[in-house]
């Protein structure tokens, strides 16, 4: 690509806007494209337009009554943003979650995992110009909201996690649902691999692109699959277990470079598709596991809860690991409280890969590191 | 490596620039830094071999009004040693400055960014230290214990009167004949 810098380097580079409404910047974002022709010598991000100040809301209500704004952290996966914030106030507190919640917890974690990478692979394959494949996946992931809805009643913002336990215990038509769910999306999975994971011109377009490098990624503190497509095997599931992952099984998919080099923007998008399998099986596991804990034992709610002191409690969200940094002072309200969130981290790296690429393939990269407005600006 | 370790092997390599390890009554265990030595400390924490921390997961400045103390916490992480260490930085509240240690992580460059625009520390040696979320002509660091926000921004007002008082003063507007008798 550096050859092709040069090439065009007429001296006649002009500015643009992209966003910050656009199509395919996953939200609210702003670009600042310096352009000349087609190749870009750099976009810059620009942030904080869907700021709400989540983290300032924090500190004025309650840790409880604090669960239904983390839905609004990351809107797409909001499941895991309530996990992120029962599981650091839960260990700020020392409070004991029954096993059934845990399994509960990890169920609907994992089924949003599914719907989020739903969105993820279907828009970035729409991005790039396939048209087809984002019904296909937007298919399913209406059949997650679904289950989500019968179990707590809503589609995108759940608050169905709690401090000390979840909202809802499930009911025994519910799993059967769920079981029916995994039975009808494994063969989904192998369909939409067909139909454009290996498809000639997707690969193509998407090897070798943007490529990101291990130590690149470590340092710009890139997490989950961007990470992993990387090259790096880490996965808190794995190497930091909560709930009830080390009772599971399930495998690490890692980024080998299989159509290009080793972070390329196929290796992200293989990563999530190979997640959707590991979450059905982890869900299937789940679903057997969870029949050996008695029913109704879903929440021990805390009676008084005003601790002192801080932590921090990390747990793999679709977009990488969100960790939720909680600081009390012994009042009912935290004193602090603090998301970091895979999105935020993944823009900073933008500027710097941009630098020679396409106009087109910004949209690929922006696509592929799987950006969503709400988590950068919380 | 266990977090007392890590404090120990800190230790013995610079001294006293590293003191107050906590591990009682905590739930991450933390040392705290000296403000001026920060640069090299941080240094050490990615480059010795044993520590290889080369991932700064979460940094987070939190203002403790009462003591007059804003203070910055680092979690770092090692993707090749699965170990963890809790790094806390104690500033001087009037004028919290901190080195920046963007040019070890790159990761801060946009974490000290947001540290700076809702807390207003200030890292030193940052390259673009700039305000990230709030507009470049925000007055004020909203996320400082005794912030006020303005009754408006560029003419658009930051708060809206309750909707039970508009109701309110809707009805007493509009009392039908009768009642009025």
């Amino acid at each position: 690509m550096s050859e092709l810098i040069f090439a065009y380097d007429s001296g006649e580079e002009m500015t643009l806007n992209m966003g910050p409404q656009h199509p395919s910047t996953h939200g609210v974002i702003r670009f600042i494209v310096k352009t000349d022709g087609e190749i870009m010598s750099e976009a810059e991000p620009d942030v904080g337009y869907l700021h709400r100040s989540i983290e300032n809301i924090a500190e004025k209500c309650t840790y409880e009554g604090f669960m239904p704004y983390t839905d609004r952290v990351d809107y797409v996966a909001a499941m895991t943003a309530n996990h992120a914030w029962a599981a650091a106030v839960e260990k700020l507190a020392d409070l004991a979650v029954p096993p059934r919640a845990e399994y509960l917890r990890m169920i609907t974690d994992e089924l949003g995992r599914i719907s989020s990478h739903c969105i993820a692979l279907g828009a970035m394959a729409m991005d790039i110009g396939a048209i087809t494949p984002f019904p296909y996946a937007l298919r399913e992931r209406e059949y997650c909201n679904d289950l989500f809805e019968e179990l707590c009643g809503a589609r995108l913002t759940f608050n169905y996690h709690r401090i000390g336990g979840v909202g809802w215990d499930m009911t025994d038509a519910w799993r059967d649902k769920a079981l029916r769910f995994c039975d009808h999306f494994e063969p989904v999975v192998d369909e939409f691999d067909r139909l454009i994971t290996h498809n000639e011109i997707f690969i193509k377009r998407l090897a070798n692109l943007a490529v990101i490098s291990g130590d690149e990624a470590k340092s710009y503190g890139l997490v989950g699959p961007n990470l992993r497509a990387s090259g790096i095997d880490f996965d808190v599931r794995r190497d930091h277990p909560y709930s009830m992952y080390t009772k599971t099984k399930f495998e690490v998919p890692v980024g080998r470079g299989r159509m290009g080099t080793v972070g390329d923007s196929w290796d992200r998008f293989w990563v999530r598709v190979e997640e959707w399998r590991q979450s059905v099986r982890i869900v299937r596991q789940c679903l057997e596991q969870i029949q050996d804990t008695p029913k109704g034992e879903f929440w021990n709610k805390p009676k008084r809860l005003k601790p002192k002191g801080d932590a921090l409690a990390r747990i793999e969200a679709a977009r990488g690991e969100m960790a939720c940094y909680v600081v009390g002072d012994g009042g009912t309200n935290a004193y602090r409280a603090r998301f970091r969130t895979g999105s935020f981290n993944a823009m900073g790296i933008i500027r710097l890969k941009s630098r020679g690429l396409m106009v087109a393939d910004l949209v690929a990269l922006i696509a592929s590191l799987d950006i969503v407005a709400p988590e950068i600006d919380r | 490596m266990e977090a007392q370790k890590i404090f120990e092997l800190m230790a013995q390599k610079c001294g006293d620039a590293v003191f107050g390890f906590t591990a009682e009554g905590t739930k991450d265990p933390y040392f705290k830094v000296k403000p001026e030595r920060w640069l090299e400390v941080a240094r050490l924490l990615r480059d010795t071999p044993e520590l290889d921390f080369d991932f700064l997961n979460v940094l987070t400045g939190v203002d403790w009004i009462k003591q007059n103390v804003m203070q910055v916490v680092y979690h770092f992480y090692s993707y090749r040693h699965k170990h963890q260490c809790v790094v806390k930085i104690d500033l001087d509240r009037a004028k919290p400055q901190v080195a920046s240690v963007e040019s070890i992580w790159k990761a801060a460059n946009w974490n000290e960014r947001e540290q700076y625009d809702l807390l207003g520390i200030e890292f030193l040696g940052h390259p673009d230290l700039r305000r990230i979320l709030m507009p470049d002509d925000w007055v004020g660091h909203p996320v400082r214990k005794d912030y006020k926000e303005a009754a408006e921004y560029r003419g658009m007002p930051t708060t809206r009167p309750s909707p039970m008082d508009l109701l309110a003063a809707y009805d007493k507007a509009n009392v039908k004949p009768e009642d009025s008798t």
